[in-house]
């Protein structure tokens, strides 16, 4: 029962349609304190669309989404603040700084002393002297690591990423990894949108494989990522 | 309640502290409000029209295409880079939202109209001494029913391919009703009629506010939210 | 209900076709009525006596004009239900109302400064028919217009529903805004007379045109209507 079994996400049933197009058909998921879920698939799999769902920002046309036990609603806005959401867009205004755009969050979500969390999210993310850059100023790894301060200034339960690995260096792949593995430990539930199997292996616990808006495989990780390869290509090209 | 507005009033703050430092939507608007006004004073034959028959007409529609100018910028600036997301993620109510935004466009469309008065009353030579706190009052009065409006449709002109084109084509017969109401009473006030000339127009104007504010509003999470 | 949020389309092609069929079935009738309404008119109907002959446009004016204003209501109200129903085939009754209320809006705004001009000798009066009905006539352009420039269903359909409901609350501000302005402003010549004080065979007749017209609407509507669900299910077959 997604309202009382302890998971920080759950979704059940969740169908979405554009159109005539069926994006998902069907999904059901969880997401517990510490789990780090890699979706994989390709494109036009809906992988964008189900984090979009999951995250509150798109409307399912069927099914719900439960969130630390609650079920999002529009409605009720707070349901939403257990969230935290890593787009391939930055989410950032060019107009503000770097630590103008995370203490705007930090006010949207009703923090006390936001400057102040501003500075202690850039400082977690190596950025404390970038903080009055603007993001045009920054490369895509170091923008990838404000959009990620921006979305861990309220602290959230969970954390939903789509494709983070995109664009990033070697170093700066390495360095959102740790940032990830470090915060699951703490309890961070991690659902992770990605085409980049290899950098995202380690981090994962369960793996998802999105094919035509269903799972064609839904299962905890139990190897390593060349025993999954096969598989998965078997999957996703049958 | 007070929630609400905090967060009205930090979304508003966000939108005039990007928008001062960036200032091309106030610029382009007070350039634009300048150039009708100019146009409008060489277009005319002044032995046949004089300069207070057209003030009213020409002052508020400069107010009205400056303001589709000015107000323009307020939804392209969170399609960049998906910044509206950020915004619609946090716990936000969207009459909250709605509401930061109209009060950030309400700022922007009071400074250009602050600029386009004085402009307006060295180009047209007309005297404000006395009318200048009515012609404020109407500014003020008209201008909010039709920021409102153009605040939500500019959220829905955003997502079209020329939404320069597409808000003007929406806002402006709503803008009408304010136009003519600000107009009819404007020039009265230049001719220093008594008030019970103007009640009629100004109560117009209000009724106006209050239902297109709170419908904008009400409707704006259908507009904003998939 | 599936279609716009489903896989499902709407209804099925055959049954749009039916619904094509009535439509036009309808629309005939409504032509017919609206040749005898014409023919009472010209022939039943007593001269008015200060405009003469030409006054008898009014017979097809005064109709017209209705049906615009008729068309953009439903619009509007189409739009407020499918906001809280959600039923795609709200939007599609939206949109094929609206396209049917351009045309009427287009017919009345065309036929009217060609007949004024000879008659009144002005193109454009600013009466309170022909200024709503302009302003009618630009509402609907700017929701078609939208409703082009958009392209995923659901927003388009949101979108559209917000547009109708505020023009549709627009439409009271307008027709006070003339009102209040006429009657500060008091035209110098006497227009079409828009008086309740008709004589009998004059309503009569009028009542018959806005009859036939408000049918000839309902069957102008329902060809679009079902052309719009012959579109979704042609959309479907090619999605599925």
């Amino acid at each position: 029962m997604p309202s009382s079994d302890g998971s920080l996400l759950a979704a059940v049933g969740l169908e979405r349609s554009f159109g005539h197009i069926r994006v998902l058909r069907g999904i059901d998921l969880r997401v517990g304190p510490g789990d780090a879920l890699v979706v994989v698939g390709p494109n036009g799999a809906g992988k964008t669309t189900l984090l979009r769902v999951l995250a509150g920002l798109t409307r399912p046309s069927a099914g719900e989404v439960w969130v630390l036990g609650k079920r999002l609603d529009r409605s009720t806005p707070e349901t939403r603040r257990p969230i935290g959401f890593v787009s391939h867009q930055s989410m950032l205004y060019d107009d503000l700084t770097i630590a103008e755009n995370i203490s705007l969050a930090a006010r949207l979500y009703g923090l006390a002393d936001p400057r102040a969390k501003a500075a202690r999210a850039l400082e977690s993310a190596g950025l404390a002297e970038r903080g009055s850059a603007r993001p045009r100023q920054l490369s895509r790894g170091l923008l990838q690591r404000a959009a990620i301060a921006r979305a861990l200034v309220h602290e959230p339960r969970l954390l939903l990423l789509d494709e983070p690995f995109t664009g990033l260096d070697a170093p700066a792949a390495e360095r959102l990894r740790e940032l990830l593995q470090e915060r699951k430990q703490r309890g961070l539930g991690l659902l992770l949108v990605s085409h980049h199997l290899d950098e995202a292996w380690n981090l994962a616990t369960h793996v998802a494989v999105l094919g035509g808006g269903r799972w064609l495989l839904d299962e905890a990780k139990n190897g390593p990522l060349a025993e999954f390869i096969p598989r998965y290509r078997a999957l996703a090209h049958g | 309640m007070a929630d609400g507005l905090r967060l009205a009033l930090v979304i508003a703050a966000k939108d005039v502290r990007a928008e001062l430092r960036s200032k091309t939507a106030l610029l382009s608007a007070t350039v634009f409000a300048a150039l009708v006004l100019v146009i409008f004073n060489f277009a005319r034959d002044p032995t046949a029209l004089s300069a207070t028959d057209l003030a009213p007409s020409a002052l508020w529609v400069t107010f009205a295409f400056a303001a589709m100018v000015a107000m323009n910028r307020s939804f392209t600036v969170e399609r960049e880079h998906g910044a509206l997301d950020g915004l619609l993620l946090a716990p936000v109510p969207r009459g909250a939202l709605f509401t930061g935004k109209m009060l950030a466009n309400l700022a922007f469309v009071a400074a250009v109209e602050a600029v386009a008065l004085p402009l307006f009353i060295l180009f047209f030579n007309v005297d404000l001494s006395r009318a200048l706190p009515g012609i404020i009052g109407t500014a003020a009065l008209a201008t909010v029913g039709f920021v409102a409006v153009g605040t939500i449709f500019g959220a829905m002109a955003v997502r079209t391919r020329f939404a320069e084109l597409m808000l003007p084509v929406l806002l402006l017969p709503f803008m009408v009703p304010p136009l003519i109401g600000a107009v009819q009473v404007t020039s009265r006030l230049l001719a220093a009629r008594p008030l019970s000339e103007m009640m009629g127009w100004l109560r117009l104007l209000a009724v106006y506010d209050v239902v297109f504010v709170t419908l904008a509003a009400l409707a704006f999470s259908f507009v904003v939210e998939e | 209900m599936t279609g716009l949020s489903g896989a499902a389309p709407v209804v099925t092609l055959t049954r749009a076709r039916a619904v094509v069929r009535r439509g036009i079935i309808i629309s005939s009738i409504a032509l017919i009525g609206i040749g005898v309404a014409a023919i009472l008119a010209l022939g039943f109907t007593p001269i008015e006596a200060r405009q003469g002959l030409a006054q008898k446009i009014f017979y097809l004016h005064v109709p017209s004009a209705w049906s615009a204003l008729l068309a953009f209501s439903l619009v509007g109200i189409a739009g407020g239900l499918y906001l809280w129903l959600e039923d795609p085939r709200l939007d599609l009754f939206a949109a094929a109302s609206a396209e049917v209320g351009v045309a009427f809006a287009a017919v009345m705004l065309t036929t009217g400064p060609i007949w004024a001009k000879p008659i009144w000798g002005t193109w454009w009066t600013w009466d309170a028919r022909l200024t709503l009905t302009l302003f009618l006539f630009f509402l609907f352009v700017g929701y078609l217009a939208l409703r082009a420039a958009v392209h995923d269903r659901h927003e388009r359909a949101r979108f559209s529903a917000v547009v109708g409901i505020m023009g549709l609350l627009l439409v009271p501000f307008i027709h006070l805004s003339v009102y209040l302005f006429r009657t500060l402003h008091p035209q110098p010549i006497v227009l079409k007379p828009s008086a309740p004080s008709l004589p009998w065979e004059m309503l009569r007749t009028l009542l018959v045109s806005t009859v036939m017209f408000t049918l000839l609407y309902i069957g102008y509507v329902t060809i679009r209507y079902g052309i719009g669900l012959a579109i979704d299910a042609r959309e479907q077959s090619d999605a599925g």
